[in-house]
């Protein structure tokens, strides 16, 4: 990185430091952390977008689909989220394989569960054994976005179903006097009015998925926590670093950046809840409204 | 091998007795029932302690953040702020770190008359740095659950408290401290099973699972990668997480039960198991 960096004898104390936190690996160490808030933002959307789905199906009028929205978020939450982060994306990748396997080898005729082995035809392997490696990383990712919204999914519609019931019940009813019929009401009287009442549980949601995206280093990928410990160790399998264990302070540097990041989202959700809250016949805006 | 044998050789395994070696292939059913069984051992046994200890150190940085004075109170809000703030899987991975970083042999305490060596090694094992981490991560969710309860007690409770001459010590162990727990248990049941779920985390951060004595996830993983199923072993995993979470939803049911004996038969809040999210 800098130019004295080149003859490493010389160095030391802060000039050796300085070198030694811009090495290649302290690069890609830096880069992981907006790998894991990018990993984060795209898990938003696809969360909302299953916890919509699920909050909608446990309001629907067709039985079978109540039972499988109100038996996803009761399960998911009733069960350790990260047996599911185990689960998910080994079931996920298999599941996909066998699709491929049916699609791609129609003739293949043994059992794809041999002993411990789980044998598909070449063709239906994902990705492919041939492609490069930087498919398989980015099919590991997409495996632990799948995870991770399969479970803040489930946290999501739990979330959303209470606030779709915290709507009050009269304006619903006026919507019915008015001759909507069920659907219009649910798209035009309940999901314009939820947000407001769902706010205090997604940021809840939003500070326990930030505190879950350690686990990414469970489910192997390259996080931060993969780099703390890489780095910070005084050996790896390759070579020896020139200093201590120093994994401690790794994950006390790691501990500073999830502070400050809970500490700043919740300076934001506050201020977006009061925003949220102005105008609103709530006890907040009631406060809000005497204030001013 | 029958079923019988089976839990006679694993049913005790993750504490050490029964049979040495994991079984390697032809897995059964019985297997994944028996092994995972036997893991929970260890995840009842860091939910239930580090519930019991912290729910009274709970209490304690509960009053203390509410304390008026500077002292007890930023040390408080500082703790609660870093547990409550930074995952539980970055807190494993310090602590553990900072427990090997002690010496090997031990620290020498130099009393006045002789020296003792107080040993450190047992701190770096799981049963008991891992419990550590528990109890302090809890206690500062419960505190924080506490605070806020402590915050609702009603005015006029206190009020109705000086008028008959309570005081001190007597008015928050017979008045301020059973409303506020009554207030809390809802919320605090809630912590209760995530706590619970969140004892699945201590063999898969830092903490070796020495000989193989693991807790229910880390036999059910076991299991998934020697098979390479998951759909055998995740599924047992479940149902046994959703007793247990039934039986803390039953126990804390019965003691709220207790706390709200002295209200009338319809004035007592349904208690309602739905574990929402506190953590």
């Amino acid at each position: 990185m800098f130019s004295y960096c080149t003859d490493p004898q010389t160095l030391e104390g802060l000039a050796w430091m300085a070198c030694y936190l811009t090495t290649g690996k302290h690069l890609l160490f830096y880069g992981s952390f907006f790998v894991v808030i990018g990993l984060m933002f795209v898990t938003v959307p696809c969360a909302l977008a299953m916890g919509f789905a699920g909050a909608l199906a446990s309001r629907s009028q067709i039985a079978p689909l109540r039972w499988i929205g109100k038996s996803y978020s009761a399960l998911v939450r009733g069960v350790p989220d990260i047996a599911f982060f185990l689960f998910v994306p080994l079931a996920l990748d298999q599941g996909l394989e066998w699709l491929r396997l049916k699609i791609k080898c129609p003739d293949w005729d043994q059992p794809i569960r041999q002993g411990n082995d789980f044998v598909v035809c070449a063709a239906a392997k994902l990705p492919l054994s041939s492609a490069p490696q930087w498919q398989h990383e980015v099919y590991g990712i997409v495996l632990a976005i799948a995870a991770f919204s399969f479970v803040f999914g489930a946290f999501a519609a739990f979330v959303l179903s209470g606030a779709m019931n915290a709507v009050p019940r009269a304006q619903l009813e006026t919507a019915e006097a008015y001759g909507m019929t069920r659907r219009q009401t649910t798209w035009r009287i309940l999901v314009p009015q939820m947000w407001v009442y769902a706010l205090p549980g997604l940021s809840n949601l939003w500070m326990i998925l930030i505190k879950a995206t350690p686990l990414l280093f469970i489910l192997g990928v390259e996080d931060i926590v993969y780099w703390a410990r890489e780095l910070g160790g005084h050996k790896t399998g390759a070579y020896d670093y020139p200093h201590g264990d120093w994994r401690l302070w790794y994950f006390l540097a790691l501990l500073v950046f999830y502070l400050s990041l809970t500490r700043v989202s919740e300076v934001i959700l506050g201020r977006l809840s009061r925003r949220l809250s102005r105008g609103q016949a709530t006890m907040a805006g009631e406060e809000m409204r005497r204030a001013a | 091998m029958s079923c019988v044998e089976t839990f006679q050789n694993y049913a005790l395994r993750s504490i050490g007795l029964g049979e040495r070696l994991l079984p390697k292939t032809d897995f059964t059913l019985c297997d994944h029932f028996v092994l995972i069984g036997s893991g929970l051992i260890w995840n009842v046994y860091f939910a239930v302690l580090a519930l019991f200890f912290g729910f009274f150190f709970a209490t304690a940085i509960a009053l203390a953040r509410n304390s008026r004075s500077a002292a007890l109170r930023k040390p408080a809000q500082w703790y609660i702020f870093v547990f409550r703030g930074s995952p539980l899987f970055i807190q494993f991975f310090i602590c553990y770190e900072a427990l090997t970083l002690l010496p090997k042999n031990g620290i020498e305490i130099n009393l006045l008359f002789t020296e003792i060596t107080a040993g450190t090694r047992w701190l770096t094992r799981a049963w008991a740095g891992a419990l550590i981490v528990l109890f302090l991560n809890t206690s500062a969710y419960t505190g924080e659950i506490f605070y806020g309860a402590l915050r609702s007690v009603p005015k006029s409770d206190l009020e109705a408290a000086d008028a008959y001459g309570f005081s001190g010590w007597a008015r928050f162990r017979r008045i301020t401290w059973p409303t506020m727990l009554r207030l809390a248990w809802p919320a605090y049941t809630n912590e209760a099973i995530f706590l619970t779920h969140a004892t699945t985390l201590v063999f898969f951060s830092s903490f070796p699972a020495w000989q193989q004595k693991g807790d229910a996830l880390y036999y059910a993983s076991y299991f998934a990668d020697k098979t390479f199923n998951p759909f055998v072993a995740y599924p047992i995993l479940a149902f046994y997480f959703i007793l247990l979470s039934l039986a803390i939803i039953g126990a804390f049911g019965l003691v709220n039960r207790r706390l709200n004996r002295h209200l009338p038969q319809d004035r007592r809040a349904a208690f309602r198991p739905r574990p929402a999210l506190m953590r």
